[in-house]
């Protein structure tokens, strides 16, 4: 529990830094008094309506990612295992950008996280089924790589065919993600979907730690395993599935979270969900606030940082994994 | 055999340079720069301007944007011409004696094109309204149609001093079209704001040009008014953000006289509508003021 008073006082940093931050470059008491006071100005209106949701969303998206990283290692016993890589993602834009291409989103607000959420989860059950819950990192990681790749053509495909000129050059929003310009109409069409998510994937901490024994003696300890699976797969795709519907697919998160907050929470993996909660908060608006010092104005996608900072990860990993010590 | 093939070599080379050099001396007799007869425009805005200016049967092709209606204001002429979408092969086959094209579009179709030897004459996209009458001129001169295009500048000169009017206050409006961006002073669409009683909200944060401008920076800046593009059919997110809530709140109510359409494009007589329409909206957002 050490771990959890810090985290939670850098998330609670982070998110009034995120607040502060922006190209309108406005004081501090002033931003605060405008937030919680309102007023007429445009100063209500730059915390309100711009500021304010993106931050919000930074928290929203970053716990969803650290935490369904965290269930889906403890699940597949598997620290490769993440939504961004294994194709869950890139499935959820998929679905996203099909339902806004085909006008579903406008007509019917929830359609977007809907579809994104179907995506979703048609990745994680085919990534599931390809890989088998005894299978491989590599059978993981291959099937991952195949299911984000062609998820990935597809987003192509369908941006490229719109009829709108601009739709094909977001392409890289959809595989990067970034929170600039949302609303907050975001944040409440991803808000009951992921509040679904959180509960489901805060409550298979015990079926988890029952699993770290192996198969057989969490069944022999009353763990229901195609319950707990189950669970999983759905809980991940609500949380990915409205995080990407509303901000894109980013990546590493919920690989590097975890795999750096393991150590402090002794592995129990029931701890370790509400850590990387935290900590995905944390990396996701630090990362947020990085991409609008870094390149103000530019639109620096989120995915390209965390990136950054998961890729190297990723590959020690593997280099880790090649010696057998994982 | 081998001499008689070559024998004949000669006689054709011969045949060639007499052929040729009567050509040129025929050539010389005639004004250095003859009326081009077969003229193809690879640019939106000269499409526009050719279509205006050229001779009947001067004109062979437009571009495909000329019959768009979000971009072009004289799809309907535009339907008279074969289409071309600026690529080297079909102009080519086209056999123009004349391309014109924008200075930024299509380069590799121009460089190709002037390798293959055809004449290709390049028109700077207009920035002001000054640039209008200018290019108007330059469409004139190229098309040797240098009397129509006096008296469409005249004409211009004339509908645009009747629609500058004094105005005592400028509201401030803000151009805000797809993914942000925003166009300051320095730009046609910054003029025709101008010309239309107009201050520019965008030039006085700093915008000079065409600029991304943050969603916050519009907040700040408060203007009275945001105009915004027409949208495309399909979605996009670039589009979504004249849609936020930010940009709504500052959006007039009468949103089909805040949207800049395709009197707005190009640096042709049109517009002078966009700045007309712009006219009536200011009046009747001075007359709720008041």
């Amino acid at each position: 529990m050490r771990v959890m008073l810090p985290l939670g006082l850098a998330a609670l940093v982070l998110f009034i830094g995120s607040l502060l931050i922006g190209p309108a470059g406005l004081g501090i008491g002033e931003s605060l008094t405008a937030l919680i006071f309102g007023g007429e100005g445009p100063l209500t209106l730059v915390m309100r309506e711009i500021r304010l949701p993106r931050a919000i969303l930074a928290v929203m998206i970053g716990a969803s990612l650290g935490l369904s990283g965290a269930a889906m290692q403890g699940y597949l016993r598997n620290p490769l295992a993440e939504p961004g890589l294994i194709g869950v993602s890139g499935s959820a834009a998929l679905g996203a950008v099909l339902s806004i291409q085909t006008g579903l989103a406008a007509a019917f607000a929830l359609a977007l996280p809907v579809a994104a959420l179907i995506g979703a989860l048609a990745g994680v059950i085919l990534v599931m089924l390809l890989a088998g819950r005894g299978g491989t990192s590599l059978t993981l990681i291959l099937a991952g790589i195949a299911v984000s790749a062609l998820a990935g053509a597809m987003t192509s495909l369908v941006l490229n065919l719109s009829p709108n000129p601009f739709a094909a050059n977001e392409i890289v929003f959809w595989m990067m993600g970034s929170l600039a310009d949302r609303s907050m109409t975001h944040v409440w069409i991803a808000l009951p979907f992921m509040a679904l998510g959180w509960l489901l994937l805060a409550s298979v901490g015990r079926g988890l730690a029952a699993l770290t024994l192996g198969e057989d003696a969490a069944a022999a300890m009353g763990v229901n395993l195609r319950g707990l699976r189950l669970v999983i797969v759905i809980g991940t795709a609500c949380v990915v599935g409205a995080g990407t519907a509303v901000a894109g697919a980013i990546g590493f998160v919920g690989l590097v979270v975890p795999h750096i907050l393991r150590p402090f929470v002794r592995a129990h993996p029931g701890r370790l969900l509400f850590a990387s909660a935290l900590g995905g908060a944390v990396m996701l608006l630090a990362a947020d606030i990085a991409v609008r010092v870094v390149l103000p104005a530019r639109d620096l996608k989120l995915g390209v940082l965390t990136a950054l900072v998961g890729a190297p990860l990723f590959l020690h990993l593997i280099y880790k994994m090649r010696k057998g010590e994982v | 055999m081998w001499g008689s093939v070559q024998a004949s070599e000669h006689i054709k080379r011969a045949a060639a340079l007499a052929v040729l050099t009567g050509v040129a001396s025929l050539y010389g007799a005639l004004p250095v720069h003859p009326e081009p007869q077969r003229v193809v425009s690879m640019n939106l805005c000269t499409d526009q301007l050719a279509m205006l200016v050229a001779r009947e049967g001067q004109l062979h092709s437009v571009s495909y944007l000329a019959g768009d209606d979000r971009s072009s204001a004289m799809t309907a002429e535009a339907a008279q011409y074969d289409v071309n979408h600026g690529l080297a092969e079909e102009v080519y086959l086209m056999q123009p004696d004349l391309v014109i094209a924008g200075a930024y579009t299509t380069r590799a179709t121009v460089a190709m094109l002037r390798r293959l030897d055809i004449p290709v004459v390049t028109f700077e996209a207009a920035n002001s309204l000054e640039d209008v009458r200018a290019r108007i001129l330059q469409m004139g001169d190229v098309l040797k149609r240098e009397a129509v295009a006096q008296t469409l500048v005249s004409d211009f000169d004339t509908r645009l001093a009747e629609l500058r009017t004094q105005v005592q206050e400028r509201p401030r409006a803000i151009l805000y079209y797809a993914g942000g961006y925003t166009q300051g002073d320095q730009t046609l669409a910054g003029q025709i704001l101008l010309a239309a009683g107009f201050g520019n909200g965008a030039a006085e944060a700093g915008y000079s040009a065409g600029m991304k401008m943050p969603l916050e920076v519009l907040a700040m800046a408060a203007p009275d008014i945001v105009v915004t593009s027409r949208p495309y059919p399909g979605r996009s997110r670039a589009e979504e953000v004249t849609d936020h809530p930010v940009v709504r709140s500052f959006r007039d109510l009468q949103a089909s006289a805040t949207v800049s359409d395709h009197d707005w494009v190009c640096g042709t007589p049109y517009v002078l509508r966009a700045i007309d329409k712009l006219g009536a909206a200011r009046r009747a957002m001075t007359a709720e003021v008041e």
